[in-house]
């Protein structure tokens, strides 16, 4: 009832723009994927591409192991759900459901129903006179009842407000649990999300800066403070994200963890070690690869 | 609820650890499922089930098959003996370090946890009365 994904050498162009470039990655079945990038990173791209929207220019995407391009086996259990809900915006929300739960073998319809009185959706109007909150709201609606084995939420929460965001988010854990299936959520409000990940990855210029779980994602960085010189010392030939100074005090923050001698060392010179949250790391991360590109 | 800078598994652990001693989970009390950890606090049950491995290995918990997992027998005797441990590393030594630093005689240090101690079993006592 679950989707593997995997991208082999993915790249995609249009015209002279190279959005995806040699992607090679793999999503376990049954899990919660978080997909990371800033804007123009090729997110949408690649959930194009593993939705068969879009043909790779060169590599290749397997859903469930066969490629998805015409290929309805894989299709009918493949859904994406962007922005502003992605349904049939003249039918009214009432036939867009019997039209999803005709093409969608696993459709729940009680969930819909439940769904769209959590998100006060009115079934008899159309998803066109609607805000672009509550088309998005009605985008997560049909993604959710759907019960696709791979279904994919491209920044479906833009437009939602904080509690239909939260109204989705804990719906969508609510009903992962019970009907486990490969989800990813595309999303810029990394601090709302990380704890619903179990996996991330990061792109940056249309290429894989890094797929891990989010758990040692979370464990991965590290911030040392303490004297210039000292924490200088500490962190010689290791990768530091950013460097602060504020008078004789500086603080750097590394990418990846101290080893216990790194650790006893800091505290025999004093020095304060704390960890850094995703949303700094990821920051940093994608700044770093910003600044190597300008230089 | 978490503070989002430790990894969540870890301070589920150390909540659950914690609810060990001080008695709100008593010896053979069953703990939330993975499943209602994941819909309460809005988090992925693999980050539960990935708390529940490690008190697993410490001996905290343990699982029984189809129904969940529970706090095991000496769970809080053996967190006990481990927190007393940890409290002379990680609190005596270093007061024992500032001391120095500050110039304050360990003897001042220690007279001033018998104050402490006094202030505290006085008014212990007056609550009783």
């Amino acid at each position: 009832m679950s989707f593997a994904v995997r991208a082999e050498g993915l790249t995609v162009r249009y015209g002279r723009t190279t959005a995806l470039e040699d992607v090679t990655l793999e999503l376990a079945p049954g899990t919660v994927h978080g997909l990371l990038g800033r804007n123009g990173s090729g997110k949408t791209t690649l959930l194009q591409t593993l939705a068969a929207f879009r043909r790779p220019s060169e590599g290749r995407v397997l859903v469930d192991g066969e490629d998805p391009w015409e290929n309805p086996r894989v299709t009918q259990g493949v859904c994406l759900v962007r922005e502003s809900g992605d349904v049939l915006t003249d039918l009214r929300m009432r036939d867009n459901l019997a039209y999803y739960e005709g093409i969608r073998p696993h459709f729940d319809r009680e969930l819909a129903g439940r769904l769209m009185d959590t998100f006060e959706l009115d079934p008899a109007r159309k998803p066109s006179k609607l805000s672009r909150g509550k088309k998005s709201a009605f985008g997560v609606v049909v993604g959710l009842a759907s019960r696709a084995e791979l279904t994919i939420f491209d920044e479906v929460h833009l437009g939602m407000d904080a509690p239909s965001r939260f109204a989705f988010y804990d719906a969508l854990m609510a009903d992962y649990v019970e009907h486990p299936r490969t989800i990813v959520l595309s999303s810029h409000l990394i601090d709302e999300v990380q704890r619903l990940l179990e996996g991330v990855v990061i792109l940056d210029h249309g290429r894989v800066l890094l797929s891990e779980e989010a758990e040692s994602l979370r464990a991965r960085g590290v911030s040392i403070t303490g004297p210039r010189d000292a924490v200088e010392q500490l962190v010689e030939g290791r990768t530091v994200l950013r460097r602060q100074h504020l008078g004789r005090t500086t603080q750097v923050m590394l990418d990846g963890a101290l080893s216990t001698e790194e650790r006893t060392q800091a505290e025999r010179l004093g020095l304060e070690t704390g960890p850094v949250d995703l949303q700094s790391l990821f920051v940093h991360l994608t700044e770093r690869t910003t600044e190597g590109a300008t230089r | 609820m978490f503070d989002g800078r430790e990894p969540i598994y870890l301070q589920i652990a150390d909540r659950i650890r914690a609810e060990v001693l001080d008695g709100s989970l008593q010896e053979g009390d069953q703990v939330k499922s993975t499943t209602q950890y994941a819909t309460t606090y809005r988090i992925n049950p693999a980050t539960a089930a990935k708390a529940f491995a490690e008190l697993v290995d410490e001996g905290v918990l343990h699982k029984r098959r189809g129904i969940g997992m529970f706090v095991s027998d000496g769970a809080r005797d053996q967190l006990l003996a481990a927190r007393r441990e940890r409290f002379f590393a990680e609190v005596v030594d270093p007061v024992a370090t500032e001391a120095q630093v500050l110039g304050i005689p360990i003897a001042q240090v220690v007279a001033r946890l018998h104050e402490v101690e006094a202030a505290r079993a006085a008014a212990h006592g007056e609550e009783r009365s």
